[in-house]
């Protein structure tokens, strides 16, 4: 297998606010192959959101700032060039931004500016990384409405976001991220403010552009139904970490991490209708609340005496299937036990 | 384009009108469909045909009126309004509706300068500071707040006193005193447009924050400041008028309606007309700029717009 396009390697994104240093974003790691569609998921506040914009150096400085880690990027050429993103010059982090890695974000409806045309904020981009002239600019944003399913795109070019829908704003918003042709596009939940039908349609189009245009997608959401349908890997995260990875498969049919399983132990099912729906009892830990131990713990319902003093490191389950959580770390006590107990009543 | 144009004469709404993403009339620039509420306005029109005529009669001032500004003894002093002195007389025997009409000029030049000086310094001032912030914006903010804690016409006079009373140096002393009320609107706009979900959008397009403060914070920023402006002409001329009546603004016999007011104010009993025509130049001037300001600031809301 290729070396991946992008590599995330113990990312730490802190926030230092008056109540102290906030960790955000603790020891993250994972990895997008090229052509590939990684789902990042977990609940508000997990640091999905600070991981895709500490990707695009985009972290509100202050109060934030990229204490440890490293992103590599590496870009496809005659030979591969190996780059940290943590350490670019700000110079060559604007030409990797919205060039090489695009990204796109949750409200489309404000995510344009209100005061030009479509067609100039498609090519505003492209016009500040290359120099191309007003009929090639016209002519691309044309070009990029088509490929994005945009009716009539002779006419939307021409006109200001509040005269379209939220759907087609956010079919805009790929068109500007896509117009460089990236390598890379993380989507940071790109459906959570559109109706359902809606919704499957801007994921159909991601998925078609990954397929015809080749390129990796990071896709951050919190909808695991999102990840089933278009993702081939996911990684759960939970208060800044990540707690399991694996390739979508093995996540949904077979989750390790009692999170994992109380996520998707609370998604809804037909055939049960009249049931309560489950949820996680307890709520996500303040950040940098949780000193030691697991920080699932005050939830966890296959808790034990070691998760609350011992901080997990994530394991290697099988290849590609990394968990953390004690409940597999079978070179101590505890373990065996716990995951008998769990595969007893609590399993979904 | 092939915008469907609604036929007038049947009543039946089109086709086009159920389905929301064609309806659109063909595209307007933001500007363009705000002023096309503008004119739904009647205030404001009204205020514009009260600006536009004063603005008229001060660029054609020679041709409305044979009398120079200044002559003295243009009739007897202290006449009521008759077909000679239209607007009668002033304790010089110089005539009112003359120097009403000149001081048209000045009042709208006092009121263009302060504005203008006003805004482009208080502009520059409340952009650095929003978009800086820290201790800049503190710098800045403080110097603000300090210069807003002394009430405005008392500061004028003291700045007038420092630089000795005449037209100009008033002129200077209200662009000043205007200062922080645009400085604190720039600033606070800015603040709250540098973290709309486009700005953050652009900086993932890898565009400079120069680039992004120019192309995008400042052309979103505009619409309270154009309000403001409109607003602040008003009241430009208002306290340009008020140093007037107090003699530290323009010295006689510049026609100056506020200076006029004060020359008059001794005869206001037995010669009103002196003192009514500068009053209610003043008045409607004022008004007019007023009525614009409202009907741009209602125009220009985004939340007005249904």
């Amino acid at each position: 297998m290729s070396k991946p396009v992008l590599e995330v390697n113990g990312l730490q994104t802190h926030f230092f606010t008056d109540r102290g240093e906030i960790p955000a974003v603790d020891d993250v790691s994972f990895h997008i192959q090229q052509g590939e569609v990684l789902g990042v998921v977990g609940e508000s506040g997990c640091g999905k959101s600070v991981t895709s914009l500490s990707i695009m150096g985009l972290v509100p400085d202050p109060p934030g700032k990229i204490v440890g880690g490293e992103i590599l990027y590496r870009s496809e050429g005659k030979e591969t060039n190996e780059e940290n993103l943590v350490e670019l010059s700000k110079k060559r982090m604007r030409q990797i931004r919205g060039n090489r890695i695009s990204m796109i974000f949750q409200e489309p409806m404000t995510s344009l500016d209100p005061l030009f045309k479509i067609g100039f904020q498609i090519t505003e981009g492209l016009r500040n990384h290359s120099n191309i002239s007003k009929k090639e600019a016209h002519r691309k944003a044309v070009e990029m409405l088509t490929l994005v399913g945009i009716p009539r795109p002779e006419e939307v070019v021409n006109e200001y976001p509040h005269q379209l829908s939220g759907g087609m704003r956010q079919r805009v918003m790929i068109a500007i991220a896509m117009s460089s042709d990236p390598e890379v596009l993380i989507a940071d939940e790109p459906t959570t403010a559109l109706d359902v039908t809606i919704q499957a349609q801007i994921l159909e189009l991601m998925q078609n552009l990954n397929k015809e245009k080749g390129t990796a997608i990071l896709l951050i959401t919190h909808d695991l139904g999102v990840v089933a349908e278009v993702c081939q890997r996911v990684v759960v995260m939970y208060a800044g970490k990540v707690v399991e990875q694996g390739s979508v498969r093995t996540i949904l049919k077979n989750p390790k991490h009692p999170y994992t399983q109380g996520l998707i132990k609370s998604l809804p099912k037909l055939s049960e209708r009249d049931t309560r729906l489950y949820s996680i009892p307890g709520n996500v830990p303040k950040p940098g609340s949780i000193k030691n131990g697991c920080r699932f713990a005050a939830r966890c319902p296959a808790v034990f005496d070691r998760c609350l003093v011992e901080n997990p490191e994530l394991l290697q389950l099988e290849d590609e299937h990394l968990c953390r959580c004690f409940l597999y770390d079978n070179k101590e006590g505890g373990g065996k036990n716990g995951e008998t107990a769990l595969t007893g009543s609590q399993r979904p | 384009m092939e915008t469907v144009k609604p036929t007038n004469k049947t009543p039946i709404p089109g086709p086009e009108e159920q389905e929301p993403q064609t309806s659109m009339p063909a595209p307007a620039s933001p500007w363009k469909e705000a002023f096309r509420e503008l004119k739904k306005n009647k205030l404001a029109i009204v205020g514009m045909f009260i600006i536009s005529f004063f603005i008229l009669i001060a660029i054609f001032a020679p041709f409305l009126t044979s009398y120079a500004p200044s002559t003295l003894n243009a009739g007897p002093r202290l006449t009521s309004p008759n077909l000679n002195n239209w607007f009668g007389t002033d304790d010089l025997g110089r005539d009112i509706f003359t120097r009403i009409v000149y001081g048209a000029r000045i009042s709208l030049l006092v009121g263009f300068f302060a504005v203008t000086g006003a805004l482009i310094f208080g502009s520059m001032l409340g952009i650095i500071a929003g978009y800086y912030g820290r201790w800049v914006d503190m710098l800045i903010s403080r110097f603000f707040d300090i210069m807003l804690a002394f009430p405005s016409i008392l500061l004028a006079i003291a700045i007038v006193a420092i630089l000795g009373p005449s037209l100009q140096n008033a002129l200077i002393a209200i662009a000043i005193i205007n200062i922080p009320i645009f400085g604190r609107l720039v600033r606070s706009k800015v603040i709250s447009i540098r973290e709309e979900e486009y700005i953050l959008a652009a900086k993932a397009q890898g565009m400079k924050s120069g680039r992004i403060l120019i192309h995008h914070v400042l052309p979103n920023s505009t619409a309270p400041i154009i309000v403001q402006a409109t607003l602040g002409f008003g009241t430009a001329i208002l306290e340009a008028a008020a140093l007037g009546f107090l003699g530290l603004g323009a010295q006689p016999p510049t026609p100056e309606w506020g200076a006029m007011l004060s020359d008059a104010r001794q005869y206001i009993q037995s010669a009103p007309w002196t003192v009514l025509f500068p009053g209610i130049s003043i008045m409607l001037v004022v008004l007019g700029f007023n009525m614009i300001g409202d009907g741009l600031r209602d125009a220009l809301d985004p939340k007005m717009k249904n």
